[in-house]
């Protein structure tokens, strides 16, 4: 097979230039880092809460608009909003937990999911009635404008912040749920909730930070997010079923399983684009299908 | 024995498993530094009876009191924090935590625990392992683990469920020392037990439970004189 084809000055791969292939590339690494931003939160609530928070995605966008307006309203910045915007959405996950889905953990699963959900839609309904749906932009902050000639292909520096502020964020949450002693009370927690708290640690208190934690991760992706998407009350939505799909692929409740797939599925995604755009949208659902056919507990997910 | 009052006190302890009833009236006493085992069929509401106490299940009434603190007020998460631990019958050893990880998970709820060094002197197969999943080491170990996480927290009460159920009886052997060696630094152990044999080694007194009530109670002085009844309840 021809893989390398020289056509005039311009390099191919596959036939197709090598800059739209690796530009296509790297949109799907960026969509990838949040899928994996995305999916992390859900399986760490799932793993611990047994919730499936339908709200992740507006928790999301809640993220993306609390950085719009403390930049509209207050003057606050990119960089004070990085910190900020989790921060609140976290806080008010820790509210959510506390004040309505701590009353549903003991019956059928299925009222968390529902309680979730119309969560959502009461989030995006309040920002729509306010900003309507077309979206709002939000600059680059300015440290991060302009981009740089890798030699092969031009990077917007934003993106390539997006693609390793992504990577820092998801290996921390790594590395806190499988080498700290929070962690291990977390991991603990998943299997065996009872004995967990029956040896004195705090259960119900682990259960609120974890959603608080998951709900601020989705804020920090919000805020990431703003000054490539734009900031509008469905974007949350438009990404939730993908990132669904990832967790699923990756196995529920897996978080390393979550992070790589969510990489995996954003690149598959380019790389769709690349060769048969048409099915850009629909590859991640084919895969989803294959994945449940062949291995239903999801790749990284234990047979249960 | 002694006049003071016992450590843990239970009484007309009733617990419910949903609509099942499972506990009809548990009354028992256990004095700091005694142990006491319950004896009875599969069934008889033995683990329930351990699981009420502790506080995993909430379905519960009657009363506990463990060190003059009433422990049926108190959330579940603050019940080890007086001072009580439990081993469960299924050892609930943690398959995505390390050795090390499910040794120090329990948290540490009072002074004169023993150290995880001091741990791993008494039980050297767990220090060459201690990097593994927890569920990788045998039946034995797990069991060890189980026990020995316990005696790191500094818990004066330790409610044994079935320590030595379905293993050899070489480690049989070891877990009676390790009870032994345990009630000489002064635990206080309620043991849940089949094997009565086993248990009349460790144990100074015995509750004989059926239909979810103590029917006998007696100390270990008196087996002998208690077969008859022993064969009759048990069945054995």
């Amino acid at each position: 097979m021809k893989c390398w084809v020289y056509d005039g000055a311009m390099t191919m791969i596959f036939g197709i230039p090598v800059q739209a292939f690796l530009g296509q590339l790297l949109v799907g690494l960026i969509n990838g880092s949040f899928y994996a931003m995305l999916s992390l939160g859900l399986a760490v609530i799932f793993g611990l809460l047994r919730v499936i928070n339908f709200a992740h995605g507006a928790l999301y966008m809640l993220g993306a608009f609390i950085g719009y307006l403390l930049l509209t309203r207050f003057g606050i910045g990119y960089w004070p909003a990085l910190i900020l915007s989790p921060l609140i959405v976290g806080g008010f996950g820790v509210v959510v937990e506390r004040l309505a889905l701590s009353r549903l953990y003991d019956i059928d699963p299925l009222y968390g999911l529902l309680f979730t959900f119309g969560l959502a839609l009461v989030l995006e309904g309040v920002f729509r009635y306010y900003y309507g749906v077309s979206g709002s932009p939000y600059s680059v902050p300015p440290l991060l404008s302009g981009g740089t000639n890798l030699g092969f292909m031009f990077l917007p520096n934003y993106r390539g912040w997006v693609v390793v502020a992504s990577m820092i964020v998801c290996f921390g949450t790594w590395a806190l749920i499988e080498k700290t002693r929070l962690g291990s009370y977390l991991r603990a927690a998943t299997e065996n909730p009872g004995l967990v708290q029956a040896f004195g640690v705090n259960v119900p208190l682990l259960l609120t930070l974890t959603y608080g934690l998951g709900a601020a991760l989705a804020g920090l992706a919000g805020v990431l997010a703003a000054p490539i998407y734009q900031v509008s009350p469905l974007m949350g939505s438009d990404l939730i079923i993908v990132v669904f799909a990832v967790v699923v692929v990756g196995g529920m409740g897996s978080i390393l399983g979550a992070i790589v797939t969510g990489y995996m599925l954003g690149l598959a995604e380019g790389l769709t684009k690349v060769f048969y755009p048409e099915a850009s949208n629909l590859v991640v659902f084919v895969i989803m299908a294959i994945v449940l056919l062949v291995r239903p507990a999801g790749l990284f997910g234990r047979d249960a | 024995m002694t006049d003071a009052a016992p450590l843990l006190a239970v009484r007309d302890l009733n617990a419910w498993y949903g609509e099942s009833h499972a506990l009809h009236g548990v009354d028992l006493e256990v004095f700091a530094g005694e142990t006491a085992t319950l004896l009875g069929r599969n069934g008889v509401g033995k683990t329930t009876t351990l699981r009420a106490i502790i506080g995993l299940i909430r379905q519960r009434t009657g009363q506990i009191f463990f060190d003059g603190k009433d422990l049926m007020r108190l959330p579940l998460h603050r019940t080890a924090q007086q001072g009580i631990g439990l081993v469960p019958e299924e050892r609930g050893i943690f398959a995505t935590l390390t050795v090390d990880e499910n040794l120090v998970l329990p948290p540490i709820v009072a002074e004169g625990g023993m150290s995880v060094e001091e741990i791993f002197d008494l039980f050297p197969n767990l220090k060459e392992r201690r990097n593994s999943p927890g569920t990788r080491l045998s039946g034995g170990e797990q069991q060890m683990l189980a026990i020995a996480r316990m005696l790191r927290t500094g818990v004066k009460m330790l409610l044994l469920d079935e320590p030595t159920e379905g293993l050899a009886p070489v480690i049989v052997q070891r877990i009676g020392d390790l009870l032994a060696t345990m009630k000489k630094r002064g635990m206080t152990i309620l043991l849940v037990e089949q094997n009565f044999r086993f248990a009349s080694r460790v144990t100074d007194r015995f509750y004989l439970m059926e239909h979810g009530k103590v029917v006998a109670a007696f100390p270990v002085g008196e087996l002998p004189d208690r077969m008859t009844l022993l064969h009759e309840v048990l069945g054995v």
